[in-house]
């Protein structure tokens, strides 16, 4: 029972309090590329979640066999890896999909989620609570990412998931779905998400600056150190 | 010659990395509150991306592409940019210890930097030849560098202003970077006949 309960607030952790995208602002660079259709979103989420847990589970299983000087390089091919098998997947399934992510689905292995997961995660913990950490930062990604998509896919062509939703409301703001408004929506989600948490937990402090700023050159840090 | 004048302008201005393609993204938010920080990793940047586009293409026509491995690009490529970054450091620390101190601390964070793999990516989808390739990848570097000096310069006037609480730090600088997106979205008509 003390098991099962664990292993539930593993997965809790990544949906919401340590929401990659959002709270730990890691993965910066898909949230904002793919997210012009809520379901760009939501099959960049698929693909990352996949690689996220399967890279998890690996690492989780090989982490007593790697030496801790040459881990880093250990932990990207096994990133590596696992991307190619989901460009794989998605070329031979979902062709479409696969032509509307293009270049961004090989982006996943330098997506700092991953690697910040397998570095803080995955090589502390069994292969049990790794999967779990993984499924709940992946669906924390994949949520996010498709409310931004749905925002701007709103906003800017007035559908969701391609089906017309404002009707004759308002004129689309085309601007939402070109590259500005990537960083327009996401500007004002993050802020309304501070604004959320603030209220919640006032005495917050650990999100100023958090995520890309500390985040990307840590984990890219990390690597260095791994090589050196 | 002019074909390679429209990649350089291109990738400079038209489809600027880090404004239009999102490539990047991470230390063009991360390491552009200061203009002196923001010189020294576009320094480090385009070095790499130069260096990195003639290997990766190397290494991609004559190894992957004659025994049909294309499958392994993501793989082989993200290792070779990884080991060129570090054999760079090790290099410039050894043989030209000046330019290492300039460029030393930008250096470990370029492997993660997607723009890096992202235009290694590219080249193979456009099918660049190997001087495209090289010239694409510098473009890449000096379009990243632009907008990372330009925003670094908006972001030290946005530290005196007056901030609502929920929108300091990260969204007034995506917001901020919006606008800047913006003012390059003005390019897009200057296509090269």
């Amino acid at each position: 029972m003390e098991e099962k309960k664990n292993l539930h607030s593993v997965f809790s952790n990544g949906l919401i309090k340590e929401n990659p995208t959002f709270r730990l602002l890691l993965g910066m660079c898909p949230s904002l590329a793919v997210t012009t259709m809520a379901r760009n979103g939501l099959g960049m989420g698929a693909a990352a979640t996949f690689v996220l847990v399967g890279s998890n589970l690996v690492i989780s299983l090989i982490r007593k066999i790697v030496p801790g000087k040459v881990r880093i390089p250990v932990f990207i091919t096994v990133i590596a890896g696992f991307t190619t098998i989901v460009q794989m997947l998605l070329a031979g399934f979902l062709p479409e999909i696969n032509k509307q992510l293009g270049i961004y689905i090989p982006l996943i292995v330098v997506n700092c989620i991953i690697l910040a997961r397998a570095e803080m995660f995955a090589q502390k913990n069994g292969p049990l609570a790794s999967v779990m950490d993984g499924l709940g930062m992946g669906a924390g990604f994949t949520l996010a990412i498709t409310l931004i998509g749905s925002v701007r896919e709103i906003l800017g062509a007035g559908t969701w998931m391609g089906i017309p939703v404002t009707a004759k409301l308002f004129d689309p703001a085309v601007l939402f779905i070109l590259p500005p408004g990537g960083f327009l929506a996401m500007g004002f989600l993050i802020a309304a998400f501070n604004k959320l948490a603030d209220r919640k937990n006032p005495k917050d402090e650990t999100r100023e600056e958090a995520g890309c700023a500390a985040g990307c050159p840590g984990c890219s840090k990390a690597m260095h150190g791994g090589e050196a | 010659m002019k074909e390679l004048l429209a990649i350089l302008i291109g990738a400079v201005l038209v489809e600027n990395f880090v404004l239009s393609k999102f490539l990047g993204i991470c230390p063009f938010l991360g390491v552009s509150k200061k203009t002196s920080t923001a010189v020294g990793m576009s320094g480090a940047v385009i070095f790499v991306l130069v260096l990195s586009q003639a290997v990766t293409w190397l290494v991609n026509h004559y190894l992957l592409v004659p025994y049909e491995l294309e499958y392994l690009q993501t793989i082989v490529f993200i290792l070779v940019i990884a080991t060129l970054v570090q054999l760079v450091e090790t290099f410039l620390k050894k043989m030209i210890p000046a330019l290492y101190k300039a460029l030393g601390v930008y250096l470990p964070l370029i492997t993660t930097n997607c723009a890096v793999l992202g235009s290694a990516l590219l080249f193979v989808e456009r099918n660049y030849s190997f001087i495209q390739a090289v010239v694409f990848g510098f473009a890449a570097g000096l379009g990243f560098t632009l907008a990372l000096i330009l925003f670094s310069g908006v972001r030290e006037r946005l530290e005196t202003c007056d901030i609502p609480e929920a929108f300091k730090g990260m969204p007034i600088t995506l917001i901020a970077a919006s606008l800047v997106s913006i003012s390059f979205m003005g390019f897009a008509s200057l296509i090269l006949p």
